[in-house]
């Protein structure tokens, strides 16, 4: 069963340089299916993180379509594209951007109150679950800043799973963490995609952490060398 | 839109830097409070001011004055009315003061909707015998219940009963200024001459104090038929009818409507004291300017916090936006962390505002001028805690406006990329 959960469809950008402006990305052509872990490898700078801003809607300034879940991204307003990114992206980036007034639950439950799809309850209901699932349902009424690096880490994965999202989308999620936590974060990615069949897509440069997944694909010079 | 999300996020915020936000909101409350106490002490202080010259004055004054004709027999005659006729040094024949009809008119005047009160009054010029010498004054001839229902007149008798001015025969109320000039005591005898050269004797009942030095040195009040006797005129003599209306504004209108119908002259309050108006309009708008100015200050004050507070939370917003919240979610936030501050700030300020104008009610104010006056006048009127609350969440909407646009103009690819 194959269902594309996004698409990219010749995305390119340009930087304005000093003079003529600089391609930081040509003709990018690929589809994600659901249940896949890929990772996007490459060196630093070669536009991997950028594609990844652009696939999760926050740039917009882009030429080339995104289709995520069959629908067209081109020409959405701002408040539409929250709306997308609330419902059906989760983020993990490589730092938590954990609030630090709100407890950890309270992080967690934080996109599906916007999503205002269930009730308090039911909401942190769901939170509790989500922490018990990444084994640390017993920091939940901490505070972030109570917690440690890889601690957190799994609680901004909590918080990215919360809305059942169609693809997760990490950058560098493992930049921040030393081996051990790097091995737990891949371990439960691993997991995500077997038990839920959760489809995410990983920019890093770890490329340790790239041979694991299903699939890899390599960027130069913003151009995809290897699919 | 779930608001009580949002209601809660920017609650958090607030939470998280109380010390940031007390002090935005100390200036917000500062600026109310002294808003409120400034415009109720001196609209306290206006009011005090205005009863001085409304509580005496009548709305409108029906009259006779000595004047000649308008019409001069040589305008009459048929061989000169084509020209135009200067007549100089005119006198008048007729010297009678009094208000011809006074019955029929007070009569009818009972019957005017749109009277509240009138007063019959007759004026008379007479001399007070203080040994040898004779001391110019006035006596008024009022009808004693009336005046107090209308005038307040009880209010300026500081010495004695004004009610025995209708209960003691040929009685007196002296004003304390010329009480003093004529050594005189309640119960003591005065002695008058009037301008015919009659005498008489009178016994004091009273002083009374208007607060204006001039009038207590010179006036003196009796009661109407007193006056009457004094003169040696009818039961009907009246030289003034002193009218009070429901609404003070239709003065003017009534006064020329009167001096027609009733073939008087007739003055209204807003042409006898034309300049009252102004002196409570400017201090009226003083008062206004000083309490925006605060609040304005107030407003500089939350938008430097707000916008720190934007710095400071770049991450916070950054992953909002990237979690699903929009840019509008966002500046709703910070809109609502200034009107937070504002609305907490405001009700403090209304708050320690009456703390501080019942404050200044208490403060002693003892002024001969106004005898009845013991403590600074405040008028606590609920509209100005209304437009203080109003004000204090208009200038904090200004305020974060500007600084919660900002925040929803975060570029979250920007900051995150930072990191």
């Amino acid at each position: 069963m194959n269902i594309t959960i996004l698409e990219a469809k010749h995305i390119s950008k340009d930087f304005p340089g000093p003079s003529v402006p600089v391609r930081i990305l040509s003709d990018i052509t690929f589809s994600i299916n659901k249940g896949e872990f890929v990772a996007v490898i490459g060196k630093s700078g070669c536009g991997k993180s950028t594609l990844l801003y652009i696939l999760s809607t926050l740039d917009t300034d882009y030429e080339g379509d995104l289709l995520i879940g069959n629908e067209n991204m081109r020409g959405k307003k701002e408040n539409q594209l929250a709306k997308i990114r609330n419902e059906k992206i989760g983020f993990v980036f490589q730092f938590h951007y954990l609030l630090n007034e709100f407890s950890v639950l309270r992080n967690v439950m934080l996109p599906a109150q916007k999503l205002n799809k269930y009730t308090e309850q039911e909401i942190a209901q769901m939170a509790l679950q989500k922490l018990e699932m990444l084994d640390i349902s017993k920091l939940a009424h901490k505070k972030p800043n109570q917690l440690s690096g890889g601690e957190k880490q799994r609680v901004a994965i909590a918080r990215a799973l919360i809305n059942s999202p169609q693809i997760i989308m990490c950058d560098e999620p493992t930049g921040n963490l030393d081996k051990k936590n790097s091995e737990i974060v891949f371990d439960i990615f691993q997991r995500l995609t077997k038990e839920i069949n959760q489809t995410l897509l990983v920019v890093t440069h770890d490329t340790s952490f790239a041979e694991k997944t299903q699939r890899i694909i390599e960027m130069e010079d913003g151009r995809i060398v290897s699919l | 839109m779930n608001y009580k999300l949002l209601v809660n996020i920017a609650k958090a915020l607030l939470l998280a830097r109380w010390r940031q936000t007390m002090v935005a909101a100390v200036g917000v409350t500062f600026g109310i409070a002294m808003f409120i106490a400034l415009q109720s002490f001196m609209t306290g202080l206006n009011k005090l001011l205005d009863g001085l010259i409304l509580n005496r004055t009548p709305d409108v004054r029906l009259y006779h004055e000595i004047k000649p004709s308008n019409r001069q027999p040589i305008n009459e005659s048929p061989f000169y009315n084509r020209n135009y006729n200067f007549i100089s040094s005119l006198k008048s024949a007729n010297a009678r003061l009094e208000i011809y009809n006074s019955g029929t008119i007070l009569q009818s005047l009972a019957k005017d909707e749109r009277v509240r009160g009138f007063t019959p009054r007759i004026t008379a010029q007479v001399f007070f015998n203080y040994g040898n010498n004779d001391i110019n004054g006035a006596i008024t001839g009022i009808d004693v219940q009336k005046e107090s229902l209308l005038y307040s007149f009880t209010d300026y008798v500081v010495e004695g009963k004004a009610s025995d001015l209708k209960n003691v025969a040929n009685s007196i109320i002296l004003g304390k200024g010329l009480a003093e000039r004529i050594q005189v005591n309640v119960g003591d005898v005065v002695s008058i001459t009037t301008s015919t050269g009659d005498q008489y004797s009178l016994k004091t009942v009273g002083f009374f104090q208007s607060g204006i030095n001039e009038i207590d040195k010179m006036q003196s009040y009796a009661s109407i038929s007193t006056t009457q006797k004094i003169l040696g005129k009818p039961g009907d003599y009246i030289t003034d009818i002193n009218i009070k209306l429901k609404d003070l504004n239709i003065a003017p209108e009534v006064a020329k409507e009167y001096a027609q119908l009733y073939s008087t002259d007739a003055e209204d309050i807003q042409t006898a004291n034309a300049q009252f108006e102004t002196g409570s309009r400017v201090r009226t708008i003083i008062s206004y300017s000083v309490g925006i100015t605060l609040l304005i200050v107030a407003g500089f004050g939350i938008y430097n916090i707000l916008n720190m507070m934007i710095y400071e939370k770049m991450d916070s917003i950054a992953i909002l936006k990237a979690t699903g919240f929009s840019g509008s979610d966002v500046k709703k936030i910070f809109l609502v962390i200034s009107l937070g501050i504002g609305l907490s700030g405001g009700l403090l300020g209304l708050f320690f505002g009456y703390v501080l104008s019942s404050g200044i009610n208490h403060i002693p104010f003892n002024t001969s001028a106004l005898p009845t006056v013991k403590t600074y006048p405040i008028n606590y009127n609920p509209l100005f805690y209304v437009i203080g609350i109003l004000f204090s969440l208009i200038t904090t909407y200004l305020a974060g406006m500007f600084p919660a646009r900002k925040a929803s103009k975060v570029d979250p690819v920007i900051i995150i990329r930072g990191k």
